[in-house]
C-alpha cells in the first residue's frame, strides 16, 4: 500500500497523467461518437464520468477533482455541446470530490487497498446520480430546462451501473499499470 | 486517529510537497516511507479545500463567460481537435453500432414493415388527394365568403352531374336535395356570381338550370356608377346563349335593356334584380361583366353582351341561397359567415 503510493505520488507522474488525459480524451470521444448508438430512450452511458470515478478511486480526491473539472470543461466544448459551459465541469468535479472521499474512507477504516466491489458499485450508482443530478439541476437554474428529469436521471443511473462491472475493473487495472 | 490534525510541522512539509511537485532529491523516498508508516492516516487526508472552492468557482467563471461569445474559440478549438477523433471513432465503432439491431425479432421486423406498409399508402393516398383537398377547401371558403358578401343564407352543395351538351341544355345536378332545405326556383351562386335557379328537387339532390341555358332569362340591372345625366341601373333581361363551346360568343350572354337608349360601358357589372326574398332569383347576385354593346338596325334593339363571372366549365362547390331560417340536413352557411 505505502509502496504504491510512494510511486502514485512520486514516480513519473508526466506519464501518469498523459494516461489519464488520454483515457478521458477516448471516453469522450467514445461517449459522444459511439455510445448514442446503444442510447436508451435517448440516454448514454457516463463513460467520462464513469473514467473520473475510477481516477478519483486510485488517486484520492485531489486527482478525482482536477480530473472531473478538466473531463467536464472538455464535455462542455466538444462538438454537439450547445449548454452553457461548466455545467459538466461542475458535475464531474463534485464526482471526482465524492469518490475520492469514499476512497479515502474505505482506506482508513478498512486496513485493505482498494475498496470493496460493494463499494465501488455503490460509489458507482451515487456518483452517477449525483453527476446527472448536478447537470439536470444546473439547466434548470440556467433556464435550459430538461422537461422530465427523473426518468432520465434513473436511466442514466441504471446504465451507468450496468457498465461499471465492465469498465471499472479495465480501468482500474490501466490505471495501475500507469503506475508502474 | 484519522481525526487528528497534522502538527504544524508536518502540515507545513506537506504543503511544501505539493507546491513543488516532484519530491526534492535531497529527500529519498524510504525516509518519507518511514514518515508516513508511523502516520498513514495522513497519507490519505482529502483534497485541499481551496481547491474544490476554486475550481467550483472556475465552473461559476465559465458558466458565466459562457453567457457571452468569449468561449466560441475555446468550443472551436476543441471542435476542430475532437471531430476527427469523433468521426474516426464512429467509422471504426459501425459495425458494433448495428448490434443492439441483432436482437429484433423477425416478428418485429414484420410488424415494422406493416407499419411502414400501411403509413406509406396513407401518405400517397394523401398526395394523391391533397391538390384536391385544397381546391375544395378554396371552394368552401369562396361559398362562405359569398355568403358573407351577399348577405343570403346559402346551403352547400356538390355538382355531380352536368346535363350532355347535346341535350342543348345547360343543367346541373348538385348533391342537396328538399332534405337540405332546397326548394325549386331558389338561386344557386358560388363564389365568383350566379349559377343559376333550381328547376325541381328530389329529396337528395336537385337540377339546376345555368344562366347559360338558351331557355334561362334573369332580370339584370347594369350597376355602373351615375354619369352626368344619365344615372346608372338600366335594367333588362339576361338570357343566355345556350350556344355550345367551339363559337365566339360561346358562354356568353345577352342582356336586352328596357330603355333602348341607355349603352352601358365596357366593364361594367351586372347585378340581379328581384325582390330579395322569393324567386326565381333573389337581387343583388353577381352575374357578369359588360364586353360590348352593339345596337341591331333591324328590331332597333340593343343588346349587350356580358361575360359571366362564374367558370361554368369547373362548378363543384356551389351554394343555394334560402331564406335564413331554413331546416336542413346539412350546415347551412349564415351570412355571418358561419356555420348552423
Amino acid at each position: 500500500m505505502s509502496e504504491m503510493e510512494a510511486r502514485a505520488s512520486g514516480a513519473a507522474p508526466v506519464l501518469r497523467n498523459v494516461l489519464v488525459g488520454l483515457m478521458i480524451v477516448i471516453a469522450i470521444v467514445l461517449q459522444l461518437s459511439v455510445a448514442p448508438a446503444f442510447a436508451v430512450r435517448g440516454v448514454t452511458p457516463d463513460l467520462a464520468l464513469l473514467v473520473v470515478l475510477a481516477v478519483a478511486l486510485t488517486r484520492g480526491g485531489q486527482a478525482g477533482l482536477v480530473t472531473g473539472f478538466a473531463a467536464g470543461v472538455l464535455l462542455d466544448l466538444a462538438p454537439p455541446a450547445d449548454h452553457t459551459a461548466g455545467r459538466w465541469a461542475l458535475a464531474l468535479l463534485i464526482v471526482g470530490y465524492v469518490a475520492g472521499r469514499v476512497r479515502e474512507g474505505s482506506i482508513n477504516h478498512s486496513s485493505q487497498g482498494r475498496p470493496s466491489a460493494m463499494t465501488v458499485m455503490a460509489t458507482v450508482a451515487c456518483c452517477a446520480f449525483i453527476g446527472v443530478s448536478i447537470f439536470a439541476v444546473s439547466g434548470l437554474i440556467l433556464g435550459e430546462a430538461p422537461l422530465t428529469l427523473l426518468p432520465t436521471v434513473a436511466i442514466s443511473v441504471g446504465y451507468d451501473l450496468l457498465l461499471a462491472p465492465l469498465l471499472i475493473p479495465m480501468l482500474l487495472w490501466l490505471l495501475g499499470r500507469g503506475d508502474l | 486517529m484519522s481525526l487528528l490534525s497534522p502538527r504544524p510541522s508536518e502540515r507545513l512539509r506537506k504543503g511544501l510537497d505539493q507546491r513543488k511537485g516532484p519530491k526534492p532529491p535531497s529527500r529519498t523516498p524510504r525516509e518519507r516511507l518511514n514518515r508516513r508508516g508511523s502516520l498513514e492516516t495522513k497519507a490519505v487526508s482529502g483534497p485541499k479545500r481551496s481547491w474544490l472552492i476554486a475550481l467550483i468557482l472556475c465552473c461559476a467563471t465559465l458558466a458565466t463567460l459562457d453567457q457571452t461569445p468569449v468561449l466560441e474559440p475555446a468550443r472551436t478549438a476543441v471542435g476542430e481537435a475532437l471531430s476527427p477523433l469523433e468521426t474516426g471513432a464512429a467509422m471504426i465503432a459501425r459495425p458494433l453500432t448495428g448490434v443492439p439491431e441483432w436482437f429484433d425479432t423477425r416478428d418485429d421486423l414484420r410488424d415494422r414493415l406493416a407499419h411502414l406498409e400501411a403509413e406509406n399508402s396513407r401518405l400517397r393516398r394523401q398526395v394523391e388527394v391533397t391538390d384536391y383537398g385544397r381546391a375544395k377547401l378554396a371552394e368552401y371558403e369562396s361559398i362562405t365568403r359569398a355568403a358573407e358578401d351577399l348577405g343570403y343564407a346559402l346551403v352547400p352543395a356538390r355538382v355531380t352531374a352536368h346535363g350532355p351538351a347535346q341535350t342543348f341544355n345547360r343543367t346541373v345536378t348538385i348533391d342537396a336535395g328538399s332534405a337540405a332545405g332546397i326548394k325549386s326556383d331558389m338561386s344557386v351562386v358560388t363564389g365568383d356570381g350566379l349559377v343559376g335557379r333550381v328547376l325541381r328537387v328530389t329529396k337528395t339532390s336537385a337540377t339546376v338550370l345555368l344562366i347559360v341555358d338558351a331557355a334561362s332569362v334573369v332580370g339584370g340591372r347594369v350597376g355602373g356608377a351615375d354619369r352626368g345625366d344619365k344615372h346608372s341601373g338600366q335594367v333588362g333581361m339576361v338570357r343566355g346563349s345556350g350556344v355550345v363551346a367551339g363559337q365566339a360568343d360561346s358562354g356568353l350572354l345577352s342582356l336586352d335593356l328596357v330603355d333602348q337608349t341607355a349603352a352601358p360601358l365596357k366593364g361594367e357589372t351586372v347585378v340581379t334584380w328581384g325582390d330579395g326574398r322569393a324567386a326565381p332569383y333573389v337581387s343583388g347576385l353577381p352575374i357578369g361583366e359588360v364586353t360590348d354593346t352593339f345596337a341591331s338596325v333591324r328590331d332597333s334593339s340593343r343588346t349587350v353582351r356580358i361575360k359571366p363571372y362564374v367558370d361554368f366549365g369547373s362548378l363543384d362547390v356551389v351554394g343555394v341561397v334560402v331564406p335564413g331560417d331554413t331546416l336542413s340536413d346539412r350546415a347551412v352557411v349564415t351570412p355571418e359567415g358561419e356555420l348552423r
